[in-house]
């Protein structure tokens, strides 16, 4: 791959919260992530809740600032930018939530919606023509019509009021969108029309997407590579057919087992069902997080965190699992195993 | 697993047995812009030890249906025509007191949001071993230790100790098997499970659908599984019933309606999955959304969406009616009934029926095999 558009090295970010069982107070929401993403690239971020997923969005959002590591955009940090600097990194990667409209003012029309960003942005389209303009041609891009903008939020069905997120998203005229559980509260025929604008939009514009969804069925589709999160670290990455075919991390072999498959012939099939509950990310496992649900586990993991490892997937691609005792790759594939710090 | 031949403990269906026939349940709400049909013409059947999955979009009147069928539906809401035949008694037919008594030990239902399903004032153990206080009469020590056999069935760890606990005590997976073992703790004929793993974790929701089967085969219940995850209804149902609108499009066995599907919708849900298509490519998905319960169209209440409309659809209601077979010809030598995989020459033409497969379609033979 080339040159990443942004890459992150070990971000770590705590919150203070009340004591545990244990007497923590410190929880690490992320504890040394590292992930890169291409220019054009969807990243796909999965695992369960609680994991930190929306917390590393909000970091990379700057909504967070993290005790540790590093972000970069372009060879640029921009937690050491300030000013104008500062402003005009922020207008390059925005964020769609589940339901854009949860926190925003019900009495904005869509055209106010999708423009209120201008409001900190201003040299973006300065005269009111060009604004008027841009809300258009935005509606226009997302599948709505001119005349919508007039509309209150209420006004809009789920699927309409997630174009209208993706719109506003894209009034910045971002590099990267972080998408956190963008179609997870629409309806499946609905999905499939905002999956599909999602890839149109990417196909013209060359956007970035950061994709997180519990749904694997979804990130499948959409994803280049993912990223396999438990407990604040990412322990499995790869390209999307690698990591869903060829699972290398015991944790990953059964998000994906679990996650239910539409099958039309009605074979049922076996299945890795985890038993226990996720440990609290307050007081995680000594050694390996997932040994206490590991059906793997030896004493080591108990004792030592496994350092990530790093294989050649056949693509040329890499592959990287946090697993003393990975799981085999099927036979034909190449790859020697190399350890990397 | 499923055999007839399965002994049988009193109280207890036969495997396959019908528990549950619905025929032409209605449901309406009055609203304050008039009275709407939010159920219509529902028909279904439960069998023991069976899974029925129904399944529909939000909105499409599942819900609903679930709470028609246990008799806990919203004051605004009446029950305005059809059968409830659990067990052979009509459920429709009786007073609510005599329904409670009836239904109360047969019928178990569980909801998808535990947390606000549990009161919060209550230890789970009062609350699991209220059923047995007011079925079977059993005073307060007794029932709790009911209430303790029932958290270890439904796998909660150290129950001993945890049945003195609050419901915001324990995690959202332990929530929900807590209200499937008050729904289960009287060994009920009949289960209701309304969205019971949507807003888990796919790990939990695994761990939940392993309970559920566990369970329905222990006690040879009938299961009735709301969902609108087609991947859970292929993973766990022997039937499903396509809900649109209110109204219940299709229903069979649930590998032969997903394989080959008779009604529109039904098809056009199962090319909105991002499944079998390469990364990245379209989608297809259902143009536009389903009609608001005030403005349901007379005639069938798929048109605005549907690719095959003509005329008469506009008109006549479709009813739901049993798929007359394509011809044999047409179908894939895989897919002919056995004995007529060799010379299906001579069966030419020759109309075979489906059993359990109907479709409320004008033109259910002319969709297409996916
Ligand atoms: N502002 C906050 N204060 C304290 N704890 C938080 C805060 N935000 C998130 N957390 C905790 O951090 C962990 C990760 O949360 P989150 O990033 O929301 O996970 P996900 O999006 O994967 O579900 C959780 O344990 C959550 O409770
Ligand atoms: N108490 C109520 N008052 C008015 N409308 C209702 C009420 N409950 C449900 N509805 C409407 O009835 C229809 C069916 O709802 P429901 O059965 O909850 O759907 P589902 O469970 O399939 O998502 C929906 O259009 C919903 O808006
Ligand atoms: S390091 Fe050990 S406990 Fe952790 S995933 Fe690998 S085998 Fe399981
Ligand atoms: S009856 Fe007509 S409109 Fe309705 S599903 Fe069949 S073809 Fe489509
Ligand atoms: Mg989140
Ligand atoms: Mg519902």
């Amino acid at each position: 791959m080339s040159e990443p558009l942004l890459q992150v090295d070990g971000l770590c970010k705590t919150f203070h919260v009340a004591k545990s069982a244990r007497g923590n107070t410190r929880l690490k929401a992320l504890d040394g992530i590292n992930l890169t993403v291409g220019r054009g690239e969807t990243l796909g971020l999965v695992g369960e809740s609680g994991c930190g997923k929306s917390t590393l969005a909000r970091t990379l959002m700057m909504l967070e600032t993290p005790d540790e590591g590093t972000v970069t955009f372009e060879g640029t940090n921009p937690f050491g930018l300030r000013g104008k600097e500062l402003l005009s990194w922020r207008r390059r990667v925005q964020m769609v939530f589940q339901d854009p409209f949860a926190s925003l003012n019900a009495r904005m029309n869509a055209g106010d919606i999708v423009s209120e960003p201008w409001a900190t942005h201003r040299n973006l389209y300065p005269s009111s023509r060009e604004r008027e303009a841009r809300v258009r041609e935005l509606l226009h891009m997302v599948g709505l019509r001119p005349s919508d903008a007039r509309k209150s939020p209420q006004e809009f069905s789920g699927g309409q009021r997630q174009r209208l997120g993706i719109a506003r998203a894209l009034a910045l005229n971002p590099d990267v969108i972080i998408l956190d559980e963008p179609v997870s509260a629409l309806d499946l025929s609905v999905q499939a029309q905002i999956l599909n604008l999602l890839n149109d939009l990417q196909q013209e514009l060359g956007v970035s997407y950061i994709f997180i969804s519990h749904d694997l069925t979804v990130v499948r589709h959409v994803a280049d590579r993912v990223a396999v999160m438990y407990l604040g670290r990412i322990i499995e990455t790869g390209a999307t057919e690698e990591v869903f075919d060829h699972p290398r991390h015991p944790y990953t072999a059964a998000l994906m087992s679990a996650s239910p498959k539409l099958d039309v012939t009605g074979v049922k099939r076996d299945r890795i069902v985890l038993q226990g509950e996720l440990p609290s990310p307050l007081d995680p496992p000594s050694g390996c997080r997932f040994r206490t649900r590991c059906w793997k586990a030896q004493d080591i993991c108990a004792e030592v965190a496994p350092e990530p490892r790093v294989t050649a997937a056949p693509d040329g691609g890499l592959r990287l699992a946090e697993c003393h005792f990975p799981l085999e790759t099927v036979k034909g594939l190449t790859g020697a195993t190399a350890t990397a710090g | 697993m499923k055999t007839a031949a399965q002994s049988v403990l009193p109280g207890q269906s036969r495997a396959h047995e019908v528990v549950l026939s619905v025929r032409a349940l209605a449901v309406d709400i009055r609203t304050h812009r008039g009275t709407v049909r939010a159920v219509n013409d529902v028909n279904f059947e439960a069998r023991a030890g069976e899974t029925l999955a129904l399944l529909g979009e939000s909105g499409c009147g599942k819900s609903m249906t679930a709470k028609a069928l246990a008799g806990i539906m919203d004051p605004v809401c009446d029950l305005a025509g059809g059968e409830v035949v659990l067990n052979g008694t009509d459920l429709a037919a009786l007073t609510p007191k005599e329904r409670l008594k009836f239904a109360g030990p047969e019928l178990g239902i569980v909801f998808q949001d535990a947390l606000t399903a549990l009161n919060p004032v209550y230890t789970v153990g009062t609350q699991l071993g209220e059923a047995f206080r007011i079925h079977r009469g059993l005073g307060a020590k007794e029932a709790k230790v009911q209430a303790i056999e029932l958290m270890e069935r439904v796998g909660i760890p150290e129950p001993e100790s945890r049945v003195n606990s609050y419901p915001h005590q324990f995690s959202g997976g332990m929530r929900q098997r807590i209200l499937i073992a008050m729904a289960v703790a009287l060994n009920p004929r009949l289960l209701i499970a309304d969205e019971p793993t949507t807003a888990l974790d796919v790990t939990v929701q695994a761990q939940i659908m392993q309970l559920l089967r566990k369970l329905r085969e222990e006690g040879q219940m009938a299961v009735v599984l709301i969902t609108h995850d087609l991947a859970v209804v292929a993973e766990e149902a022997d039937s499903v019933a396509v809900m649109y609108a209110g109204n219940v499009v299709e229903c069979g066995p649930v590998s032969e309606v997903f394989s080959d599907p008779r009604h529109p919708y039904t098809k056009g849900l199962l090319e909105s999955v991002p499944v079998h298509v390469g990364r990245g490519a379209r989608l297809l998905s259902i143009a536009g959304s389903p009609p608001e319960l005030h403005d349901i169209p007379a005639g069938c209440v798929y048109q605005s969406r549907c690719p095959l409309v003509q005329d008469i659809c506009r008109s006549e209601r479709p009813q739901l009616l049993p798929v007359t077979d394509r011809p044999v010809n047409d179908r894939p030598v895989d897919d002919r009934p056995v004995d007529l995989q060799d010379d299906a020459d001579d069966y030419a033409g020759a109309l075979l029926s489906r059993p359990g497969r109907a479709a409320a379609c004008h033109f259910s033979e002319e969709i297409n095999n996916v």
